[in-house]
């Protein structure tokens, strides 16, 4: 019981229960189904607002730990060890955030086996915060596989028509990444007698040589899973495959997985080979920026679009991380959480017409401004945030990690803050070009054709708006004050790029 | 309240508007027209107390209004946001809150209000008209905007902008506020957004403002990363000034000041459409003309003048930049001026000459005239507000004579189709006359003589004879096409049936034109320069409030009798010559000045379309989306799944079937084939067999590595 009652640990687990519930409810009661997981999703967002009530914005450390030995054979010492701190509470906040509303997305979008997506769905959240709250290596690991599994499935089952391709892809990619970062943890396992993170940072003492090979290890399946230019193709493809809810959540949350890993793992295990690397990443990342924001240009779907612009925005992220200063840092984080509620809104609105009209090709929209204004207001604003406008939360992530990029000793260039601006002004073509193509003009082929079988394209319902508004609150409130989110932040990531520092100084 | 409090308040109404409209009374377009024009009223009111309260307080420049809020943590302190007003953004305060408010009621009338609903109208395209039954017999008239509503929101938004810009003490909100100015000029000059040329040029507007913009996001990283700040007072103070201006850059051998002034600048070159990025504006007519008329006085435009004038301490620093705003000012002063002087679009003619008076601004900080550039700012604001008014009252009432006739072939903008308007149109002339004159210049009683004039003596006195020159010569030009358009538009008689039956507008179009027209001729008066004739007049208000903003108040320039003869000549020189060669022209062909190269604008669109646009999609859509991703990447995949196949049946072929097979026997063959067979179905696709070739070849490769390491 002690166990169970601790924040953490409840708040990781709690959607089992869901899980456990749905099993008794029969297949054919969809709603009963749908508000079993809306419940559980939602009371596992309520602990996670107790854990932010109970976290110490001024305490850089790992809080709220939940650690007890888990497999100890001859040295190996395994542990069960949750903590949260700056660099993790926005995220976790972000997941159970957005699982419930990716839940209420699929409500008239899935009818077919419902009650498996939801079990799907409810077990993906139990691995995403978990991989943010695990403390040791080897249950990190763990978390980190267990997410494949039922976003494998939500692809491949729910998906579209080339849903097996895409699954497998995304499987097999980020699978063959994980591979060299298990290798890794083994290494540090043997030789550094602990998988406990915080015990490895504090031990240290690994030779910049080694950290070179094992942050490379590491950085493999962190890169795959942002993903960094060029190990991107993986994911258009999942995101046009996979239903709503799926690439809301693959958008929003696993591909932060990626940059949390960088993050939590390969700055503060091996600061001096990332003092190292910064500069590779830097460029990979800055590629990856204008690179993303052309191809998007280029796409004829729109989900193809958002889902290359994501390629571009955590360009962003990986650029403000390895500027190794706070700015830097945190710019990158707020970015995580931004790219989290933009991208995430945008599939959202994407998946709400695709219902209606089950096309998503440039061509046959157009003029929907007028046939559906609240939908077109919201989807103006959404982009708007994505493309970086003031008083939108994307531009205080994009103006704080040029301010990182800009002034960083470690990447010491102008360039890369330089190149990254011509992101931004490519994101506004992009954007532009998705919002006239679809609102703009004469009305679109699709409009006709949806009147053809007998209803007129509807306007966002109640639902649809409960579950666009909670985001559109967020990117105001970042776009406007985001001070509050800064400060929880603040201490773990001064704590951080302390030991920067200290390993910069080590290296001379 | 306090006046610092006030401040905070002004911006508000008009956000606060946008969110009511939008959000709850867009159907209802009276009660939306009521909030808007009531917010528009509240931060104008707002705005004239603080103005108020600014020019009875003693020593504003030392001592500012100002107040801060922390924004966003950095590493040791807090990146502040904060309000400011000292004598610059007080009088730049006081012309936007007024133009902002006639514009706004303006609106009102333009777009019909109390029109009945048009016949065939449909939203995102200008109204068409509506048939009434009137007295027995149908006839045609003006009919209401079908996105009513949704215009005040815009503008309400466009609004906000502007004064948060205005009312910023920092780099920061001032950047947020031009920004949020980039989206509703967007939006705005793509209101009508079922015409394709509406779209278009509402994408080219903000594509090109925004090239600016990123060049000054970089600028403003900069100043960051030097100073730690973005306020102006921390900038502005002397040992970082100091600092700024003696750091070394590599780039263009600019002192840090110089490259950090240039970044800014190119942002202004894009917002207030500078040469070479000044051909968004022309297509931004687009727009229903009271945009057109917030875009090129009230906000958009003069924002990126008010910039340089506000970071003038630190863009003076370098020479060399300086040097760089002079040229581009004084050339896009005349180059403008030599279009305008072809155009027959009453509309197009007015935004050349806003590139073009925008240019003398420039042209005025680069040679270091900071309170001349904030006075021409301020009257050409006036006066300007009141020409595009007046030019969207002329397209009213031909559109009502367009309506009588029938005869929609009329383009009641072009204006060869107008003519004698003078009479039916009484209000409207005499204010356009008195907006053309102060825009031309006209001497002693205009504003925009005493602005200009003030330009020339700076140029001329500093020693710039060559921007002096230049800028005389687009004065001359400035008069000419003014008149040109005054002859063509009102005087004479009507060339077209349309323009016979052109009609007065209301009230609140009327208005607005009285009241922005009495600022066109008083606001000259509070800048006469003490010498003036050599006469030992007061000192002038404008120059000694606005110079109060900087740490040491700026010389004025002696009188000379060289300027004012030059100041004389070109203006009614000008206006004589314009009235002389058009009085009597009666189509486009008898107009001498029709040069394609000048009608075409120099063919500046076209150039662009193929060194950039075109390069740009190649880039986007070609290269980096077919050759790189489709091509490349996917293809190194690819190629790496067909490697592993192949590998793969070359030890079937060779290893399996030759050795095992014959020596081993057909066991494992059998079992590999019935474990294919029955794999197959799993593997609907290549891509997944390569992959999972893929993965097998890494494994291979993980445990090699895993037992290297472990032997390391």
């Amino acid at each position: 019981m002690e166990f169970i009652l601790q924040p953490l640990t409840l708040m990781t687990f709690f959607p089992l229960l869901g899980v456990l519930v749905l099993l008794f409810i029969p297949g054919d009661k969809k709603n009963a189904l749908r508000w079993t997981a809306l419940i559980a999703s939602l009371i596992t967002f309520l602990i996670s607002i107790w854990v932010l009530t109970m976290f110490n914005a001024s305490n850089p450390d790992l809080q709220l730990v939940a650690k007890y030995n888990w497999i100890t054979v001859a040295g190996w010492n395994i542990q069960y060890y949750l903590g949260i701190d700056g660099l993790s509470i926005l995220l976790v906040l972000l997941t159970t955030f957005l699982s419930p509303i990716s839940i209420l997305s699929t409500w008239t979008a899935v009818e077919e086996r419902v009650k498996e997506f939801l079990l799907f769905f409810l077990l993906l959240e139990v691995g995403m915060t978990g991989v943010f709250l695990a403390q040791d290596l080897f249950l990190f690991y763990i978390f980190w596989e267990f997410t494949l599994v039922p976003m494998y499935f939500l692809i491949g089952i729910w998906g579209g028509p080339r849903r097996i391709y895409a699954a497998l892809k995304f499987f097999l990619y980020t699978m063959a990444g994980s591979i060299l970062m298990l290798l890794a943890i083994l290494w540090l396992g043997i030789y550094q007698g602990t998988f406990s993170v915080p015990d490895l940072i504090a031990k240290g003492g690994i030779d910049p040589h080694t950290q070179l090979w094992l942050f490379i290890a590491f950085a493999a399946a962190f890169a795959i899973k942002v993903p960094m230019w060029p190990l991107h193709s993986w994911l258009p493809d999942a995101h046009v495959e996979a239903p709503t809810a799926g690439s809301v959540i693959l958008a929003g949350v696993l591909l932060k997985m990626g940059t949390y890993g960088f993050l939590r793992f390969n700055l503060t295990l091996f600061p001096q080979a990332a003092v190292q690397a910064a500069p590779v990443i830097a460029v990979l990342a800055v590629i990856g920026i204008i690179y993303g924001a052309a191809v998007s240009y280029a796409q004829a779907d729109i989900k193809k679009l958002v889902a290359y612009s994501s390629v571009s925005h955590l360009g962003f992220v990986m650029l403000g991380l390895f500027a190794l200063n706070p700015q830097g840092i945190q710019g990158g984080i707020l970015q995580m959480i931004n790219h989290g509620l933009s991208t995430g809104a945008l599939f959202l609105l994407v998946g709400m017409i695709y219902e209606q009209t089950h096309t998503r090709e440039f061509k046959v929209y157009g003029g929907l401004w007028k046939v559906t204004p609240i939908f077109g207001t919201i989807f103006l604003i959404v982009s708007l945030s994505s493309m970086g406008l003031p008083g939108l939360n994307g531009f205080v992530g994009e103006f704080t990690i040029l301010l990182g990029a800009f002034g960083s000793t470690v990447l010491n260039s102008p360039w890369y803050a330089g190149f990254a601006a011509l992101g931004v002004i490519m994101a506004a073509v992009y954007i532009l070009y998705m919002f006239q193509k679809m609102f703009m003009g004469p009305e679109g082929s699709i409009v006709e054709e949806v009147r053809k079988h007998g209803h007129a394209l509807r306007d966002l319902n109640w639902r649809e708006i409960v579950t666009i508004v909670p985001l559109l609150i967020f990117i105001f409130w970042i776009g406007l004050y985001p001070a509050p989110f800064f400060h929880l932040m603040a201490p773990s990531v001064d704590k951080l790029t302390a030991a920067f520092q200290a390993a910069a100084l080590a290296m001379r | 309240m306090t006046t610092e409090t006030l401040i905070w308040l002004i911006p508000l109404p008009p956000i606060l508007a946008f969110f009511l409209i939008v959000l709850f009374t867009n159907r209802n377009k009276a009660l939306s027209h009521t909030i808007a024009v009531g917010a528009a009223f509240l931060s104008w009111l707002g705005g004239m107390i603080v103005f108020a309260r600014a020019i009875g307080a003693p020593e504003l420049g030392r001592e500012p209004f100002a107040s801060s809020i922390n924004w966003i943590p950095t590493a040791d302190t807090w990146l502040k946001i904060g309000v400011l007003i000292d004598p610059l953004s007080a009088a730049v305060l006081f012309f936007v809150a007024w133009t902002v408010l006639m514009i706004f009621l303006y609106s009102v009338g333009y777009h019909n209000f109390g029109q009945p609903k048009g016949d065939h109208d449909i939203a995102g395209l200008p109204p068409h008209g509506a048939t009434i039954e009137e007295h027995g017999h149908k006839h045609t008239v003006p009919s209401i905007e079908p996105m009513y509503s949704r215009f005040f929101a815009f503008i309400s938004l466009f609004a906000f902008g502007m004064f948060t810009l205005v009312v910023s003490d920092n780099l920061l909100t001032l950047f947020v506020g031009w920004e949020i100015m980039g989206l509703c000029s967007y939006l705005l000059i793509g209101f009508w957004y079922g015409k394709e040329s509406a779209r278009n040029a509402a994408i080219k507007a903000f594509m090109t403002t925004r090239i600016g913009d990123v060049f000054m996001l970089l600028g403003i990283v900069f100043i960051y990363s030097a100073t730690g700040s973005l306020s102006y007072h921390d900038i502005f103070q002397p040992q970082v000034l100091h600092t700024l201006a003696s750091v070394p850059t590599p780039i263009f051998g600019l002192s840090a000041a110089g490259l950090i002034g240039l970044l800014l600048f190119i942002g202004t070159i894009g917002k207030s459409a500078q040469f070479p990025l000044h051909v968004w504006l022309p297509d931004a007519m687009e727009g229903p003309t009271p945009v057109s008329a917030m875009i090129h006085a009230a906000t958009m435009v003069s924002a990126g003048v008010y910039m340089v004038i506000r970071m003038f301490p630190l863009i003076s620093l370098d020479p060399h930049t300086m040097t760089v705003i002079a040229v581009i000012g004084s050339f896009t002063a005349l180059f403008a001026a030599t279009i305008a002087v072809a155009q027959n679009d009453i509309k197009r003619v007015l935004a050349y000459s806003t590139i073009s008076q925008l240019g003398y601004m420039i042209a005025a900080l680069g040679v270091g005239a900071y309170v001349a550039a904030a006075f021409h700012l301020i009257t050409h604001a006036f006066f300007k507000a009141l020409l595009f008014l007046g030019s969207g009252s002329v397209i009213h009432g031909m559109e009502h004579g367009v309506l009588h006739t029938g005869d929609h072939n009329v383009d009641p903008q072009n204006m060869f189709n107008m003519g004698g308007l003078r009479k039916k149109m009484p209000i409207t002339f005499w204010t356009f006359l008195i907006g053309g004159f102060a825009l031309s210049g006209f001497p002693l009683l205009t504003a925009g003589f005493w602005s200009k004039d003030e330009i020339f003596t700076e140029a001329f006195g500093s020693g710039h004879i060559v921007v002096f020159v230049v800028l005389a010569l687009a004065a001359f030009l400035t008069a000419f096409y003014t008149m040109r358009q005054i002859t063509l538009t009102f005087l004479g008689k009507p060339r077209t049936p349309a323009a016979e039956h052109a009609q007065e507008t209301r009230w609140t179009m009327t208005v607005p034109l009285i009241v922005l027209s009495v600022f066109a001729i008083g606001y000259g008066w509070v800048g006469i320069p003490e010498d003036f004739l050599g006469l030992h007049l007061n000192p002038s208000w404008f120059h000694e409030f606005v110079g109060s903003t900087l740490a040491v108040m700026p010389e004025a320039v002696p009188f000379s009798w060289i300027v004012l003869g030059t100041s004389l000549v070109v203006a009614l020189g000008g206006l004589f010559f314009g009235w002389l060669v058009y009085r009597n022209v009666q189509s486009a062909a008898e107009d001498k000045l029709q040069i394609p190269v000048l009608k075409n604008k120099y063919y500046f669109d076209e150039i662009y379309d193929f060194l950039f646009v075109k390069p740009s999609y190649w880039f986007a859509e070609t290269f980096v989306s077919q050759w790189m991703d489709k091509g490349l990447i996917d293809g190194i995949l690819h190629l790496f799944g067909k490697v592993t196949t192949g590998i793969g049946s070359a030890v079937r072929n060779y290893v399996d079937l030759l050795i095992i097979n014959r020596t081993v026997g057909d066991g494992t063959a059998h079992i590999t084939q019935w474990a294919g067979r029955n794999l197959r179905p799993i593997q609907s696709g290549r891509i997944q067999q390569y992959m999972l070739a893929s993965l097998i070849i890494l494994l291979a490769i993980a445990g090699l590595l895993f037992y290297v390491l472990v032997r390391v």
